[in-house]
Order: structure tokens, then sequence, then C-alpha cells
């Protein structure tokens, strides 16, 4: 009898901890994209509220709906929305996909300073990576040939590149790929041949930024909507989350000051201005 | 108590030789166990897509919709990348070690040695570092003068060394006291020829604008230049293994110090030559970061095959920059083509160690042979 009331308050304790992970513990999955905010904020929330545990990982915007629909996450983060299909499944499995855009990504197109293009439309920058415009003085410049420089294939800022610039059809084969952001700019600043992009948090006047179809890249001009290379950055969770729960502030974060200020030093953009 | 006391003596010797063998065994154990696992990863890719688009075909568009996976060109990239550090690494390396073990006094060759010892030592990222912020950029602002100033070190002293050899074996015949004036008349002549085809070669180089500093030649010459400390020391160790008694038995011989050399110290050092060699290039065949860094990354053959100015992509470089969290995705191709590609990497290390191994052998039973 002794033993038995021991295993039963063994299995309560035991249920009671596994009730307290659950409040505290917050599992994020998802675009490499979104990644580096979920973990500023993670990093941020966690150094707040020592209780709770935020675990970010990063596999890509489908792994993460997937996640979130199999109940393996609360919340997926991802560079693009549903597809009708996960919507289904996720209705399917009880699950009420809630969006919320935590912040926005634009892609400036950069030159060497000392290129005299002052600047591109969308179609000739299509063109120049299809490799169909191969020197600057097809486009007005110098005879050089065009060096274009590209992220990784499996970055976020490529995915967002390929997408709204190349709408599907494949990069000329003579592109060169770089390992990130900070590179492109590097290789850009000491290239006077080479284009390139990079996320619009990464300008500086070290590189020419070059306004497409007219537009000036900018905080400004993505936020009004002008600038043609952006797109919204999403957090996905299930049903609003409870007012006043770790999850509810987690994902709110990006409407503070603070959490505007870290995604601005990640190199995005903040839906809000505080 | 002896009896129990050597029983124990006898149980820890049967432990301690167990544990030994266990800690030999490791090494192995974890060779096996990576060629396994990565077996295991790129199977599913062969059976996937075959095994013809990924060694015949160029488009290498691992994201696109539809994927492709030709690596042909990356396979060329490698191969190029490796050829360039060879040709930089190998009569540099030799020449050195040759330098250092039967030219140089041996106070120099302490203090040398040491030295080029400790390039081995700088991290790979190093060298990326510098071959991305300092040669490429350098590469493109200077890069016509650059090439025709290498192509004066390369082909004066090549050139000055070739003329006198050829005016001494052409003025043979010619009779002893006009011997001396015959050969200064030829050894002009030839270096005028030289020096003349040189400027011209050098007026032609200077034109050229390398309009990407993130290049094969670029990362040639870096991998080249991580392949000297082992080419050199390795090289130099076999060089002095090679004695002092053979030596001096050929000056007794009466041969000079350069029919030494290379009649007698570099054949009898030759495996170990060839071991250093081998050693060299492994080095630049795997290694990534540089080549990350500092090739650009293109995946396509350069038009000519041989033209080290246009960007490269190599194996290395590819699986390290597309092993990103994004791509794993189990059991989709893009990730499973990472594996199979690390595999034939893996093969073609295998290969040129089991070759390296062939001709030592082969060079120990022809020298057993001589002696």
């Amino acid at each position: 009898m002794k033993i038995l009331s021991t295993i039963f308050t063994l299995v309560l304790m035991a249920g009671s901890l596994g009730f307290a992970a659950d409040a505290n513990k917050i599992v994020v999955d998802g675009s490499t994209t979104v990644g580096p905010i979920a973990k500023a904020f993670a990093e941020f929330y966690m150094k707040q509220n020592p209780g709770v545990n935020i675990t970010v990982s990063e596999s890509g915007s489908g792994n993460g709906a997937k996640s979130l629909v199999n109940k393996s996450c609360q919340v997926a983060s991802m560079s693009r929305l549903l597809k009708l299909n996960e919507y289904e499944a996720a209705v399917h499995s009880e699950i009420l996909p809630v969006v919320h855009v935590v912040a926005l990504d634009g892609i400036a197109m950069i030159v060497h300073p000392g290129n005299p293009i002052a600047k591109l439309s969308m179609a000739q920058v299509k063109d120049i990576y299809l490799g169909k415009i191969k020197n600057w003085n097809q486009l007005g410049g110098p005879n050089a040939p065009i060096v274009i420089i590209s992220r990784d294939t499996n970055s976020g800022t490529y995915e967002t590149f390929e997408g709204k610039v190349m709408q599907g059809e494949k990069i000329a084969k003579n592109c060169e790929y770089v390992g990130s952001n900070g590179a492109i700019r590097q290789r850009v600043q000491s290239t006077p041949s080479a284009l390139g992009y990079v996320g619009i948090g990464f300008l500086d006047n070290t590189v020419k930024a070059l306004p497409i179809d007219n537009v000036v890249p900018s905080a400004e001009t993505v936020k009004n909507g002008s600038y043609p290379i952006a797109r919204p950055l999403y957090m996905v969770t299930n049903d609003y989350p409870r007012m006043g729960s770790h999850l509810y502030r987690y994902v709110n974060l990006y409407l503070s000051k603070k959490g505007q200020t870290m995604i601005e030093e990640i190199g995005f953009i903040p839906v809000t201005s505080y | 108590m002896s009896d129990a006391a050597s029983r124990l003596r006898r149980l820890a010797a049967f432990f301690s030789q167990g544990f030994l063998l266990l800690a030999t065994a490791l090494s192995l154990v974890a060779v096996l166990l990576i060629i396994l696992y990565i077996a295991r990863d790129a199977i599913p890719f062969f059976k996937l897509r075959g095994l013809k688009e990924l060694f015949t075909s160029t488009s290498w568009f691992p994201s696109g919709n539809p994927p492709e996976f030709g690596a042909l060109a990356i396979f060329v990239g490698s191969g190029l990348v490796t050829l360039g550090a060879i040709a930089v690494a190998v009569p540099l390396g030799i020449a050195a070690a040759i330098a250092l073990s039967d030219i140089l006094p041996y106070r120099v060759r302490q203090m040398v040695k040491p030295v080029i010892e400790i390039l081995a030592a700088l991290p790979s990222v190093a060298y990326g570092f510098f071959s991305l912020v300092i040669f490429a950029p350098l590469l493109q602002n200077h890069g016509g003068s650059l090439l025709s100033l290498a192509a004066w070190l390369i082909a004066l002293p090549l050139g000055l060394l070739l003329i006198s050899v050829i005016s001494e074996i052409a003025t043979r015949p010619v009779r002893a006291d006009v011997a001396k004036a015959a050969r200064l008349i030829v050894a002009a002549t030839l270096a005028a020829v030289l020096v003349r085809g040189l400027l011209a070669l050098s007026a032609a180089l200077n034109k050229v604008t390398i309009s990407s500093g993130t290049n094969a030649l670029n990362v040639s010459i870096i991998l080249g230049i991580m392949a000297l400390p082992t080419i050199v020391s390795v090289a130099e160790d076999s060089l002095q293994a090679a004695g002092r008694e053979l030596r001096e038995g050929s000056y007794a011989l009466g041969a000079t110090r350069a029919e030494t050399l290379f009649k007698v110290v570099i054949p009898a050092a030759g495996s170990g030559i060839i071991a250093a060699v081998i050693l060299g290039v492994m080095r630049a065949i795997g290694e990534t970061m540089v080549v990350w860094m500092a090739s650009g990354n293109a995946a396509q053959i350069p038009s000519p095959w041989f033209n080290f100015l246009s960007p490269v992509r190599t194996l290395t470089a590819t699986i390290a920059g597309d092993m990103g969290e994004a791509d794993q995705v189990l059991g989709s191709s893009r990730y499973h083509v990472l594996f199979a590609l690390a595999l034939c990497l893996l093969l073609i290390s295998f290969a040129a160690n089991l070759a390296s191994e062939w001709i030592l052998r082969r060079q120990q039973r022809r020298l057993g042979g001589l002696k």
C-alpha cells in the first residue's frame, strides 16, 4: 500500500513537472531567413524570463509548416505563406494557423561605387543573371564583363531573389556564389565590374545600391510597397496565443522597441516604427 | 600469495594489451564507419537520380524547379585547382627541399626549416581570408602586370640555366683554344632571343585584365603555398635519410656535386619525394575553406578548359556551401547528392593513396634489385 502511494505521488510530481515544462517550453522551427530573428528573440526572452526554454531550429519554411501541423513545434517561422495543401493538412489535424508578420525583407542590387551605372530595371537584373546581358556596355556603362555574384543556394536571401527576380528561371552558370551578405558586400566593394545583392540592412557607403524600376531601396520604400524585391517574413502559431502567455509575449516581441532594434541589427526592416 | 600476484599481473597485462589494441583499432573503426555512413546516405541519390546525370551534365541547379544535379563542372573545377596547386607547389617544394638538404649550409637549414613548417600550422581560414580580401583585389587591379612579372620570374632563371647547358653542349666539337669565345657567342645570342621573347610575352600579358579575382588561379596559388610545407618537410627528410655514406661514396668515385645530387641522392630518396608530393596534393584536393571563400564557386567548365582566370567550383566547397540547415530535408535528392559527392571525393583520395603506395613498393623493389 505504501509503495502504491509512493508511485502515485511520483506520477503526480512527474505530471506536474511535465505540465510546467509545457508552458515554459517553446519550440520554433522553419525558415533560415527568419531563423536569426527567432534566435535573437529567444535569447532576449530567455534572459528576461530565466525559467523559459526556447529552442530554435532552421530546417526550411516547408519543414516549419510540417512541424506545426504535426504539433512538434509551437511556432513555425516562415519566409512564405502556408500553401493551400499545408492549410488543408493543418485543418485536418485540427490546427488553426495564425500568421504574424514579424519583419520585412528587402534585397538591394549593389555595384562598385566607381560604376557609372545609375539604375536598373527588374527586367535588366533578370537578363543579367540569366546571362543574356554580359557586359556593362550593353547598359551604357564601361566595356567590362559583368561579374555576377549571388548568395549560396540555401540562404533565404537567395530564395527571395530567386522568387522575386528570377521567377523560377535558372541563374547563368558563370555566376559566383558567396557564403554571406557580408562576403557579397566585400566582393562588390573590391571588384569594379561586379553586380551582387544583399539584404537592405547590409547597405553602407562602401557599395552603391541601384534604384530598381526607379525606386531607391530603403526601409521606407519596402514598407510602402513600392520597392519590388521585397517580401514579408512570418511566424505562424496554432490559434492566436493565449494573451499574456510566454508564447504570446515571444511572438509579439517584434512590436516592442527592443524587438525592432534587434530586427534592424540583423538586417531586416521592422513592420512598425517605434 | 605469489601465485595470486602473478595471476593478477597476467590479468593486468591482458587488459592493458586489450586496451592498446582497442585504441589502435579505434582509428580504423572510425574510418570504416565514416565510409559506411557516407555510402549509406549516398546510395539513395543514385537510386533516385541514376548515375548518368551526376557525371555527364554540367547543369548544377540543386534548388531549381525541377532540380538538376550535373556535377561534371564541379569535378573539372576540383581537378583544375589541384593541377594548379601541383604546378605551384611541386617544383618549388622539391627545389626547396634539395636546397635545404644538400646546398645551403647546415645552420641556415636549422633556421629555415622550422619557419617553413610554421606555414603548415596556419589555419586555412586565415589563408582564405588573405586570398579573398587581399589577393583577389590585387589580381583584379594589377592582374596583367602581376602575370608578366611572374613570367619573368619563372622564365628568366630557367632560361639562363638552359642557355648555359645548351651553349656548353653546342660548343663541344669546337677547338679548345676558341671554345670559350664560341660558348660566349652562342650564350649571348640565345640570351638575346630569350629576352626578346619575354618582352613580347610580358607586353601581351600586361594587356590581360582579370575581371574577377576569385578564380582558379588565385586558389591554385594559395593551395600551392598551403601544400608547400608538407612537401618540403617530407621530401627534405627523405633526402637527409639517403645518408652521408652514399654522398661521400659518390664524391669518392669522382662525381661532381650536381652528378651526385641528380644521379645518386635524388633517385635514392625518390620514393620519399613521391610520397611528399602525394601528401601535398591530398592537402590541396581536400582543402575546403580557401576554395569556398576564394574560388568564386561558379559551377562552369572554364573555356578553354585551362583558363585559370575563370571562377570555378570544387567538390569540397560544394559540400560545405550547400550543407546548410535548409537542406537537411531527409530523403530529398538535394540532401543525398552531397553525400554522393563526398563519396566520390573519398574514392579519389583512396585511389591517390593506393597509387602512392604502389609507387613506393615498386621503387623499393627496384632499389632492392640494384643493391
